[in-house]
């Protein structure tokens, strides 16, 4: 039986065991969600009998789950029944091969952010696994990274190429039920990418995905999972653009890390979904799940440059299970008009001598929202851990809000936690200077801005590092005046 | 080149600056003595064009161009340059990459292309070298950290970088010993030439024995109670201000 045969019988037999037979035929799903929702999204992807189960233990687990309320943002309730959670290209034909075929608008966002996709690809040595409206395409250098036994590849396929990683780590970090948008997105995860780094292989080039919303009404719920072997080292970034639109979208994705015994794994994020227009309408919610977990002398540093969507929600985290591993997280969010963001990290220190380190930058104008909220809980076992976390907010005008939830919890009276925090506005003295010297006032806003965010942005890889400034600068514009 | 003519300025509600006029021809130094209080940065305020700095009566125009119809940074591509008394500090942005970014936009404002990287670098350890500005502190962030004396060299390189027409000086001599002093003066000197003119504040004799002035002003509650020549600035070491005060405006 070939491989696509098998997997048909599998479905088959499971569409038995669920009770219903669903069409794989039709490339879009109409709204709503039930299990045959989830079938059909499994079925599509010819995915082994395993994964289907696993996918409908998050659903049903999802069911029982209520919609999260703690944090400090607002929005009408989501009707996930409105959702279709599924949506193809007609026919591969159809989809983008290469770079050249990718959306115009995609690429004149990144032209106008002063970095052509194709030179960043191509030029900066970038492999790009991009996830276009649910299915993966344009996959390059995959060769050179083969030869080093790196994997790295949409997730559908990883699932029919690599079963056994998959099976072994998927759900390892971030499980099933861990909360409300995780068990929607495993339950329903249309694609994603999967990344593994072999024993004491450091990747040669820096990995990176671009996602993006297109078809209306199609919320995206990528799920990526990266597993940095022992002595592994692997830099990946992830990059987001959305074109305008006018109705409010999900998104929720999950990410998942892990670093064996002295593994490095950097993870840079630049988010620039829609946000919505100056009043408020439209936009991407942005409901994410990132997680890492690092095992004895492991290292995972989040470092994220959050822009975009309507609201985010959203919380890196390290869980420092091994001893002498350490977590960190380097974080920009800026909002504008409307937006709202409660955004953070948690460390939790469980192994000796961990560390973790926490450098917030949060700037807001317009009439926007943000809160830091950080969790640093050191276990009893963490003998030695050391945390240092620092939020520093930047308000722009006086209609913003900036809010900072520090939750510290100790049970080793050996580990040392310091925190930091503070709230400025960009002094008049500093815009003067920066005028007098003969710079507009938007150029000083964003350089004074920049320079706010400059701890964070080091973290971030070069030509990265170069966008992210960019587009705080575009992101900028209209916000001071 | 800057012509102010009858400048009636209010700050927070209150008129601090009440008919002054001044003329400063292309070349000419001329240096603004005054007690504390009496409105000196308040004129070179009023002369940049900061926010809150409301003219109310009077001109001023630079070059034949009025003033008050530009915002501070058109003025500063215009040729303005003011050397603040309390330079400010921007925390995390690149002392070397703010300057390149300024003279940039001044280019641009005169339809000259932009310097790149390697073009500025050269021309900044020219600039470095007449203030005798370590590189170091060149490439820090600009004013964070720096000490009173550094910041004031700094300011005077980023004067030598952008070689305005008109160079307003507040109190570019606080807070510096002695030798800075010196090498500041020497700095500042060599930027003298027939087409830029300058401003000096100060409160001392001791810089006008080094960047000799063409005119001494006396500025009181707003207005210049007096002009005159080099001497005056010792007549007033000897006297102080307040005999001035008593006398009809020059
Ligand atoms: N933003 C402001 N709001 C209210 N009053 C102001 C403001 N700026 C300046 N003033 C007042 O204007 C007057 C002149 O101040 P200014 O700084 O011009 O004096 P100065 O001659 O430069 O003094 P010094 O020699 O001490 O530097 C002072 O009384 C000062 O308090
Ligand atoms: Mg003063």
């Amino acid at each position: 039986m070939s491989d696509e045969n098998r997997a048909l019988q599998e479905l088959a037999d499971s569409d038995y065991k669920y009770g219903f037979v669903s069409d794989i035929e039709a490339d879009t799903l109409p709204p709503g969600l039930n299990e045959e929702t989830v079938a059909f999204i499994s079925a599509k992807k010819e995915e082994p009998a395993w994964l289907l189960d696993w996918r409908m233990k998050a659903y049903r687990h999802w069911l029982k789950m209520e919609e999260p309320t703690w944090a400090h943002v607002g929005y009408p309730p989501i009707d996930y029944q409105g959702v279709s959670y599924y949506s193809a290209p007609k026919s591969p034909e159809d989809g983008p091969k290469s770079l050249d075929e990718v959306d115009p608008e995609l690429l004149a966002t990144y032209e106008k952010l002063g970095i052509p996709l194709h030179e960043r690809a191509a030029l900066a040595g970038i492999a790009v696994d991009a996830v276009f409206d649910s299915v993966s395409v344009a996959t390059t250098f995959k060769d050179e990274l083969s030869k080093k036994g790196i994997i790295f590849g949409s997730f559908s396929d990883s699932v029919k190429e690599h079963p056994d990683l998959i099976r072994k780590y998927l759900g390892s970090v971030v499980p099933q039920g861990d909360n409300f948008f995780a068990a929607l997105n495993s339950a329903v995860f249309s694609d994603g990418s999967f990344c593994y780094i072999p024993k004491g292989v450091r990747c040669p080039m820096e990995l990176s995905t671009y996602f993006r919303i297109n078809a209306a009404t199609v919320g995206q719920f990528e799920r990526t999972l990266l597993v940095a072997d022992e002595d592994a080292y692997v830099s990946y970034l992830e990059g987001c653009t959305a074109p305008m639109r006018d109705e409010n979208q999900l998104h929720a994705a999950v990410v998942e890390l892990v670093a064996l015994d002295g593994a490095q794994i950097k993870y840079s994020t630049v988010q620039n979904w829609y946000p919505g227009n100056k009043d408020g309408v439209g936009g991407i919610y942005n409901f994410v799940t990132k997680r890492g977990k690092c095992m004895n002398r492991a290292k995972i540093s989040w470092t994220q440059v959050e822009t975009g969507s309507a609201i985010t929600w959203k919380y890196p985290s390290c869980i420092l299970q091994g001893d002498d591993s350490v977590g960190e997280f380097y974080s920009v969010a800026m909002t504008a008009n409307h937006q709202q963001a409660d955004t953070g990290s948690k460390m939790i220190h469980i192994g000796k001598n961990t560390k973790s380190h926490i450098i917030s930058k949060g700037i807001s104008s317009g009439k926007s929202e943000q809160a830091y909220r950080g969790l640093v809980k050191i276990q009893r076992g963490a003998t030695g851990a050391r945390n240092y976390s620092q939020c520093d907010s930047l308000l722009l005008g006086d209609q913003c809000g900036a809010h900072t939830f520090p939750y510290i919890e100790v049970k080793n009276p050996s580990s040392v936690v310091e925190h930091e925090a503070s709230t400025s506005k960009i002094s008049e003295d500093q815009l003067f200077y920066c005028q007098q010297r003969g710079l507009s006032q938007e150029d000083s806003v964003s350089m004074i801005v920049n320079g706010f965010c400059k701890e964070v942005l080091k973290e971030l890889p070069m030509e990265f590092a170069v966008e992210a400034q960019a587009l705080l600068g575009v992101s900028l514009e209209g916000a001071v005046g | 080149m800057l012509e102010i003519k009858d400048v009636h300025a209010t700050v927070g509600g209150s008129e601090i600056l009440n008919g002054l006029s001044l003329t400063v021809n292309p070349g000419e130094v001329h240096a603004i003595m005054g007690p504390n209080g009496s409105g000196k940065s308040t004129l070179s305020n009023v002369i940049t064009g900061r926010d809150g700095y409301e003219v109310t009566q009077g001109s001023l125009s630079f070059e034949g161009k009025n003033l008050l119809e530009m915002p501070p940074e058109i003025r500063a591509r215009e040729g303005i340059f003011l050397s603040f008394q309390y330079p400010v500090e921007i925390p995390g942005v690149n002392n070397t990459y703010f300057l390149k970014a300024a003279l940039n936009a001044k280019r641009e404002h005169h339809g000259l292309e932009a310097l790149d990287a390697i073009d500025f670098l050269d021309l900044a350890k020219e600039k470095r070298e007449l203030v005798e500005l370590d590189e170091k502190l060149a490439n820090r962030n600009v004013n964070e950290g720096f000490s009173g004396g550094e910041k004031k060299r700094n300011e005077i390189f980023q004067m030598a970088v952008l070689e305005p027409k008109l160079a307003i000086l507040d109190e570019v001599d606080s807070g510096l010993d002695i030798d800075a002093l010196r090498v500041i003066a020497k700095g500042i000197n060599s930027l003298r030439s027939p087409e830029r003119s300058m401003i000096l504040i100060t409160h001392y004799q001791r810089l006008l024995d080094y960047i000799q002035p063409d005119f001494i002003h006396v500025l009181s509650e707003g207005r210049i109670v007096r002009s005159g020549g080099k001497e005056l600035a010792l007549e007033l070491e000897e006297k102080g201000y307040s005999w001035l005060e008593k006398e009809p405006a020059a």
